[in-house]
Parts: C-alpha cells; structure tokens; sequence
C-alpha cells in the first residue's frame, strides 16, 4: 500500500532519468555517444516496499515493468505505437502511470501493421526508432508485413513483444492462444536481432543492444519480448538491475585502400556517374553527397530511397538516369537496392529478356553496408552485381575520406574537365526540366484529374510552408520531383522499402508526428486502394492531434494489376476489357471524405473538377496549420 | 529513364515499311469519340492517361499522334516494354479509330500560360505568357 501512495516520487526520479538522457536518441544519429553514466544508477527500489503493510491483492514492491519504462526512456524513445494487448498489460500501465505516458507516450493504433508502419515512417524523419508493442502471436501477424517493409527499407525499429513463457501462470484460454516457445521465430528472417530475456537486468541489457544493433548500419528492425511475469511480478531485492550505459559504434566506413582506388577511377573518369539510393541517412548524407559531386562535376541520379541529394541542385539528373548511365564509363552506386538492376535493363515479356545499360568496360564502383550484412529467405537483396569495387561500408560514413582523396588528385587539368562536365549536365537539367514541364500540360483540366495538375496544384498551396513529403511519389508518375524544390533530407522520406500495401497512411502519420515537433508542414499523397488497407490510421491521426494533409490519389483502382493483366491477357490473346475484374474500386466508389469525417478528421470531395482544386486545397492547408490533419479525396488519371 | 529515342527509332523504321491496311483505307473515317471510347475500353489510358499525356507507365501519345501506318505495326509487335496487341484484341479499324482519337487531342497550353505552374522550376514566377 505504501508503495501504491507515492508513485509520483518513484515516477518522478525515473522521468528525470529519462529526461537527462532525452537526448540521446538524437545524438545518435550522428554517431555520438550518449553521456548515460546517470543511467547506470538503479531506479528500483526493491524490497523495502515489501517490507511495508500490503493491501490484498496488490502487489508488494514496484513492478519489473516500471524498470523496463525506466529502459526505454534511457535511449530517449520518444512514443510507444501499439494497438492494447492484455500479454504486456503491466509495461502498458508503466508507460501511461509510472512513466508519466511522456517520453515515450503511447501512441493508440487500431492495427499492429499501423504501429510498425507509423514507426517506419517516423524513423526516417526522426533519424531513431520509435518502439511499437504488440502481441508476441497474433499482434506480430499483424505487423509482420510492415517490419518486413521496414527490413528492406533499412530502418531502425524496435518491437516489444508481450508473451508469457511460465506455463504454470497462463490464464486458460486465450493467454495460452496467445502465446509462443518463440514469437520472433516469424519474422527472424527480416529481423536484424532478438532476444527473449529472462531477467530484468536481462531485458535491460537487451533493449540497449538492441538500440545500438539498430542503430547500426545497415539499420534494421530489432525485436525483444517482454515476458508477462518480469512485467506484472515486483522486482526483488537482489535484483536491482540499474539501466544499461549506451555506447554506439561508429558507422562502419569503407577500406581506405579501396576508398583511393576508388577516387582514382572517378578523377580519371569522363562521365562518372553517381547513383544514390538510401545513401543519405541524415541532412549531413546529403551535404556530403552534394560536395562529392561538386569536386567530380559528376551529375547524380537520386533513386530515392531517401531525399539523397537536391534536386534544385543543376548535377541532379534522374530524369535522365538512363541515358547517363549509358554514357558513363565509371559509375558509383551508394547503398543501391538493386546494383542489377540500375546496369541493366529487364523486360516483363514471354522470354523475360535482359541486357546491360552500361556500355563495355563501364567501371561500377559500389559503397554499401548491406555488403556487411545479408539473410537469406527473402529476396529483397536483388540480383547479383558484378562490381569492379565493392567496398563494405556506410556509404554516408565513407564520403569524406573519398571526397579528400579525390581532391587529392584533382591537378589544374584535371579541374577544367570538371567544370567542362559540370557546365554540360547543368545543360542537360535544364533540358529535361523543360521537356517534362511540355508534359505537364497536356490534360491539364481533363477529369479525372491528371497527377500533374494534382502535383502543382498542391505544390502552390505549400510552397511557402516549411513542407515535407512524407508518401512516394512514383504513383503519381514523379511529379512532385519534377515540380517541387526537394532542398533538404526530410522533404522527402522515400517509399515503404518492400512496397507491402498499407504502407501509405500510417508512415505518414508517423512521419508528421516526427515533423510536428519541426512545426513543418506534412503532405501525403495518398492512394486508395493502400489508404483501405489502415484506415484505422485516420483516427489515431486525429485522436493525437497530428497536422497531416492527405491527398487522395483516388483512381479508384488498383491500377498497377489493371496494368498487369492487361499484360496476361494479351499475352493469352483473351481480350483485355475484362482486365478491370478484381481490380477496380468503383462499384460503388468509396467516399474518402465521409470516410475520414466519421473518424473526425475535416475532409472534402470527391473533387472531380481541376478548378476546384486550389480552393479546397487552401481551406485544407488553412486546417492543418491551425495542428490538425485533413484530408481531400481527388479523383484522379490512373499515373 | 526516357522513352523517347527507342520510339522514335521505331516510329522511324515503321513508317518506312508498312502502308495502311486496305481495311483502314476502306472504312469511313471514325469519329474521334469513337476512337476515345476505344482508348478507354481496351484500357489505353491505363497507362497513358485519358487524353495520352503519358507518366511513368507510358510515353505521351498526343498531340502530334503517330500515323496510323506508324501506330498499326508498332501495336502488332509490341516493344520490349510494351505487350503485343494482336488483331484478336484490337482490329486494324479500331486501332485506325484510337489513332483519329489520339490526332483529335488539341497542344497544350505552354507552362508559363498556366498559372499553376508559376514559380516550377523553369517557369518564371510572374510572367504567363499565352
């Protein structure tokens, strides 16, 4: 009982702990280590509760849980996304009472894949993982496409498993459906690390190693469970286990030797191309990236997996990606995805026939840390690349030592081919701009509405807010890129990695919690046969006040399969009018805005007229500014 | 990556090759809404867009529409990004047709005509030019 009279006081050293290290997790990113040494004191005070009158039924001493809250808030984890589960009940009551339900605060979702992807997209603008909590069973069936598309998108992310191993304390019933030898047993294949610990001090060491496995490139997701008892029983008093120090690796960065030989062959080279994927983990990736294409005057082809590299900047040149890597004859690929696939060209037709895009005796250099890390079940590690030099390492970690070598041997001569090249592709940029901008135009007031009217109709009514992108643009056939200034790394936070459906929504809800705290501005363009998959993600996205505007990419099908069985059908010679069988959402049309108002979010449409659009948009904007989300259902041309 | 010299490589070595199906020659010339419900039945727009803007999955097919000696072999055959469209799915008449579509479709305004574009990359931020 006295126990349960000062939880304040209890609570309070904890919250300061936790506070003395908040900022931990952002530090992080940039490599440094935490100075944790106050975290080594023990916040438990075991025992001498016990030794005090106790009620009936309460429990003697402070729960395992509130040490595991005190964990948590050790690496400065920001919010907790979870949809409740009775099997971490205790951490669950720790986090929202013991822990103040700040730093981290629980985040309600209404699906487990919601959680893990609110986490994904909040790690790529926080640049550290928000935890999720789920069930050890049926919790991660839910979530376990949404840690596999955060597996291939290289983020870090950690999952709290609840689970309860002592067979003898499992109510009947559903605690025993509930519950695994080895939870993480289904999705180690797209998990970096587990652990099931059997002690606090256990758990304590675990979610610590976990934090720097994560954290470490190539970033993955991370998973402990949580055992029910250490959670609801009380600590003892031998077990005062004290919070773990934090110390990070450094990112590992590439061989020096490797790294010279590759300036070597970018200096002598001319046409390098550079080829960025997740090559930018944070803002200083991308000053990086833009001070080695400037020392090379090599344009950079931005897939996009992360914003890489300006496209302001007159070197960036994805529009003409192709054609560029067809001239180079040395290219230099940062944490590609797919090296295979950038050289060569593939075609889905009967003989599925491939060739190279690169001309003979094109040089390809590779900087990657997935060269250092790899399982493998699942293929999202692509086809093999025959590379001239592969060098292991963090792509963002090796750039300045191969920006310094290849100032070192750049000579007079050398430099004037530079700015020769540098000159050209500012020509060539300046061409392609104008030639997508012709593009844009046409079916400029068509209905449904094309995605680049869509594209610069929003871009007018954020251009002046500190904005940032926070779904994938491909759908909408790359306008945005084409017409909106991509000048900073979280402008632009990528796609879902293993393009797993149901992404969309809530990474971006994710996203602009991470942004909320920025005061920016956050726009998700939004598809709808994704949107269906979490449209629970639309409540949490109101019930914690969280400023996102959505736009609707309503082409009320899922147009990528009409596309596909278009491609059967003809194949077959069986007609391909019916290829909208299974495919299109339009009978009846969903109403996305009296969708999203049920939840309580504002919303209009469908809008179906171009005109319309600036208004809405305005009125949409005006609603999110005062903090809180909106939503407009456009109905749109399929790309 | 763009489409466009492998087209126009195509465009090239079709329209010195094959002539107009007596068919196409034979029939009365179709209206273009005739064409467009075509385009829009056997799923043309799908990755070209309603009036053959193009994006991702498709080049831009107006204005400017290839001629319909042009467009026939370069359906038949396909491309090795583009399927095959046999005379089973599509007859020579209805391609004919799409093609009368596909030249109906006007020039777009210029990008510093249209306000929405002011201030795009390219486009001056003030002056729309008609």
């Amino acid at each position: 009982m006295a126990n349960r009279k000062q939880p304040r006081l209890v609570g309070r050293r904890g919250f300061m702990s936790g506070v003395a290290l908040a900022g931990a997790g952002s530090a992080l990113a940039g490599g440094a280590a935490p100075d944790a040494s106050a975290a080594s004191e023990p916040q438990a005070e075991p025992g001498a509760a016990a030794a005090s009158a106790q009620a009936p039924g309460t429990l003697a001493g402070r729960p395992g849980s509130d040490y595991m809250v005190d964990v948590i808030k050790s690496l400065g984890i920001e919010y907790i996304a979870s949809n409740p589960g009775s099997s971490f009940r205790g951490l669950h009551e720790s986090i929202i009472t013991y822990g103040g339900n700040s730093a981290p605060e629980f985040i309600t979702c209404l699906h487990e894949e919601s959680s893990v992807a609110m986490a994904h997209g909040y790690a790529k603008v926080a640049l550290k993982p928000m935890a999720f909590m789920a069930h050890g069973t049926v919790g991660l069936q839910h979530a376990a496409m949404a840690v596999y598309n955060a597996w291939c998108d290289r983020v870090p992310l950690i999952g709290i498993l609840g689970n309860g191993v002592n067979a003898t304390k499992r109510r009947p019933g559903v605690e025993w459906s509930h519950t695994a030898q080895d939870p993480v047993a289904l999705v180690r294949d797209f998990v970096k690390w587990d652990d099931q610990p059997a002690s606090l001090r256990h758990f304590g060491e675990s979610l610590v190693r976990a934090w720097k496995i994560t954290m470490t490139p190539p970033m993955e997701p991370v998973m402990i469970v949580a055992d029910s008892d250490l959670q609801e029983e009380a600590m003892t008093g031998h077990e005062s286990p004290g919070v773990p120090r934090l110390t990070l690796p450094t990112a590992p960065a590439g061989e020096s030797g490797a790294v010279r030989e590759a300036a070597k062959w970018l200096v002598g080279a001319e046409l390098p191309v550079i080829v960025a994927d997740r090559a930018a983990r944070t803002p200083a990736g991308v000053a990086l990236l833009v001070e080695l294409a400037e020392t090379l005057g090599a344009p950079v082809i931005d897939q996009g997996g992360r914003m890489n590299f300006p496209n302001t900047h007159e070197l960036s040149l994805a529009d003409r990606g192709g054609n560029l890597i067809r001239r180079a004859d040395v290219i230099l690929g940062l944490e590609l995805t797919d090296y295979w696939g950038t050289v060569n060209e593939f075609f889905d037709n009967i003989d599925r026939d491939y060739g190279p895009r690169t001309r003979p005796g094109t040089r390809l250099i590779g900087i990657a840390s997935t060269e250092l890390y790899l399982k493998s079940n699942y293929q999202d590690f692509q086809r093999y690349a025959e590379l001239d030099l592969a060098i292991a390492g963090d792509a963002e970690a090796t750039l300045p030592s191969l920006i310094e070598a290849c100032r070192a041997l750049i000579d007079t001569r050398r430099q004037a081919a530079i700015d020769t090249r540098r000159a050209a592709m500012a020509k060539l940029r300046a061409e392609a701009q104008a030639a997508a901008l012709e593009n844009a135009t046409l079916g400029w007031d068509a209905s449904p509405i094309s995605t680049a009217r869509l594209s610069a109709e929003i871009w007018q009514a954020i251009k002046a807010e500190d904005w940032s992108l926070v779904s994938a643009d491909a759908w909408l056939s790359g306008w945005p890129h084409r017409m909106w200034d991509f000048d900073a790394h979280y402008r632009f936070i990528g796609h879902a990695g293993g393009a797993g459906v149901g992404y969309g929504l809530p990474a971006a809800v994710g996203a602009a919690l991470a942004n909320r705290a920025h005061g920016r501005l956050s726009v998700n363009i939004q598809c709808d046969g994704d949107l269906m998959y979490a449209p629970g993600a639309i409540w949490t996205a109101v019930h914690h006040r969280i400023p996102l505007l959505s736009v609707m990419h309503n082409n009320r099908a899922y147009h990528q399969e009409v596309m596909h069985l278009q491609r059967m059908a003809n194949r077959r010679q069986r007609g391909i009018d019916r290829a909208w069988i299974g495919n299109r959402i339009d009978d009846p049309p969903i109403d996305y805005a009296m969708l999203a108002k049920s939840m309580g979010m504002w919303a209009e449409g469908p809008i179906t007229d171009p005109r319309e659009l600036a208004g809405a948009l305005r009125r949409a904007v005006a609603v999110v500014k005062r903090g809180e989300p909106a939503l407009l259902d456009v109905v749109t041309q399929p790309r | 990556m763009s489409l466009k010299p492998r087209f126009a490589l195509l465009f090239a070595l079709c329209g010195s090759v094959v002539s107009m199906p007596p068919a196409v020659h034979a029939a009365a010339r179709p209206a273009p809404a005739e064409g467009r419900r075509l385009f829009m039945q056997v799923g043309c727009y799908q990755c070209h867009g309603t009036v053959g803007q193009g994006g991702s999955a498709g080049p831009r097919l107006a204005p400017d529409a290839w001629p319909v000696e042009a467009l026939l072999p370069f359906l038949r055959n396909g491309t090795r990004l583009m399927p095959a469209y046999p005379a089973s799915i599509l007859a020579d008449a209805e391609i004919a047709a799409i093609q009368v579509y596909l030249a109906s479709i006007p020039a777009p305004p210029r990008p510093g005509a249209v306000p929405a574009l002011r201030g795009v990359r390219g486009v001056p931020e003030a002056a729309a030019r008609p």
